[in-house]
């Protein structure tokens, strides 16, 4: 497989969210806006790309038995650097998306490529699988919470392009489930027809 | 905050699932039996108290005390992965038909994200040991619950007609939907 496809699989045909359905929580959980969705799809993105690197890295000294608790501490130790970057730069940003950035190291995508991926490829591809999935996953939410925000505010990115109030339970927690629902019937139809 | 308002409050007005999305995979995901999904919300249960105990006493005893705060993340993750397979190794020994009912939950829990988020959270409102083992308890029951009823829903779904494009995880997606929905006329019962 060229780079470019492997760069390009976690946009539609792979994507996290939308087709393989990993990493339902922070998707569900964080994007009551597009921005905040752009913020933790790009947290978790770099988490990605650094563990699946790492893992890459390291995959010939970690014994076949401990390897699953050995990536765990590698995401986790990303995860935490994450914590204290958004925390000294970005607190509004990591206010708003809370408990879900520590929980980003309980994502199943990135471990998930880890174990697929990464302990299996060279160092190279691997940090290009891990930039595709992270582009990918921010992609969905960035989707997701761009859906939210026009039906439940009308506004997009915080402008507002729609006269009113628009419909409330859109930001709130059943508009989450409502809005990926129908968006992923939508990317089934869609995915019939062309294959 | 009073025991009882920790439990009401954990249990309905905000439930992990419908209000705070922690755990929503082994949700999709497990729920389409009422069976399994007692079984998982057992192995939760378990668990999640078990979780909640071993990283408050970590957090005030070893990480307060050291300055060692921001290592949280990491050293909560791996407690919650080494007990998990420490119940899964004792439980096989002294009760086995408990380990044949729990068993195949039980590696699932760790990735399982209301885990570790309860264990956070406990630690995030500043509860004391009991209260926060109330606090797990309480979720665990919650989340159990609103398994079971979703559960109960999609056994009924699988005989309807549903368009084509929708079958499946959409589906259950506006389901799980409409059950939050239900599930926010709890809000403000709770200060």
């Amino acid at each position: 497989m060229n780079q470019v496809q492997n760069l390009t699989k976690g946009f539609i045909k792979e994507n996290p969210v939308f087709v393989l359905l990993l990493g339902m929580c922070p998707t569900l959980g964080t994007t009551t806006s597009a921005f905040n969705g752009l913020g933790m799809g790009l947290a978790t993105a770099f988490v990605l790309v650094g563990s699946n690197v790492v893992v890459s890295l390291v995959k010939n000294l970690i014994p076949d038995k401990v390897r699953i608790p050995a990536f765990i501490v590698i995401i986790a130790s990303f995860v935490t650097i994450v914590e204290l970057v958004m925390q000294a730069y970005v607190p509004v940003l990591y206010a708003q998306l809370g408990l879900f950035i520590p929980l980003i190291v309980v994502n199943c995508i990135v471990l998930g490529r880890a174990e697929a991926f990464a302990s299996k490829n060279t160092v190279w591809s691997s940090a290009i699988d891990g930039l595709g999935m992270g582009l990918g996953f921010a992609l969905a939410l960035t989707i997701l919470g761009a859906v939210r925000e026009l039906l439940g505010s009308g506004a997009l990115f915080g402008i507002h392009l729609i006269k009113g109030d628009g419909m409330l339970v859109f930001i709130l927690a059943p508009g989450a489930f409502i809005a990926l629902g129908y968006i992923i019937a939508i990317i089934n139809k869609l995915n019939k027809k062309t294959a | 905050m009073s025991y009882f308002v920790i439990i009401i409050s954990a249990i309905f007005v905000s439930n992990i699932v419908l209000t705070q999305f922690l755990g929503i995979c082994p949700f999709l995901g497990v729920s389409t039996r009422i069976s399994t999904s007692i079984g998982m919300g057992g192995a939760l249960l378990f668990v999640m108290t078990l979780a909640t105990m071993v990283t408050w006493i970590f957090q005030y005893y070893v990480l307060v005390p050291m300055g060692l705060v921001f290592m949280q993340t990491i050293v909560f993750i791996l407690v919650i992965a080494a007990l998990v397979q420490m119940v899964e190794i004792v439980l096989k020994k002294i009760s086995p038909s408990l380990y044949q009912a729990l068993g195949i939950f039980l590696p699932l829990i760790t990735t399982n994200c209301a885990v570790l988020g309860v264990a956070i959270l406990t630690v995030q409102k500043h509860f004391d040991l009991l209260q926060g083992v109330v606090f797990a308890m309480a979720t665990a029951v919650g989340y159990t619950m609103a398994l079971v009823i979703f559960a109960g829903i999609r056994e009924h779904l699988e005989i309807i007609e549903v368009p084509k494009g929708m079958r499946g995880v959409p589906i259950a997606l506006v389901t799980a939907g409409i059950l939050a929905l239900a599930f926010m006329g709890f809000t403000g019962m709770v200060k």
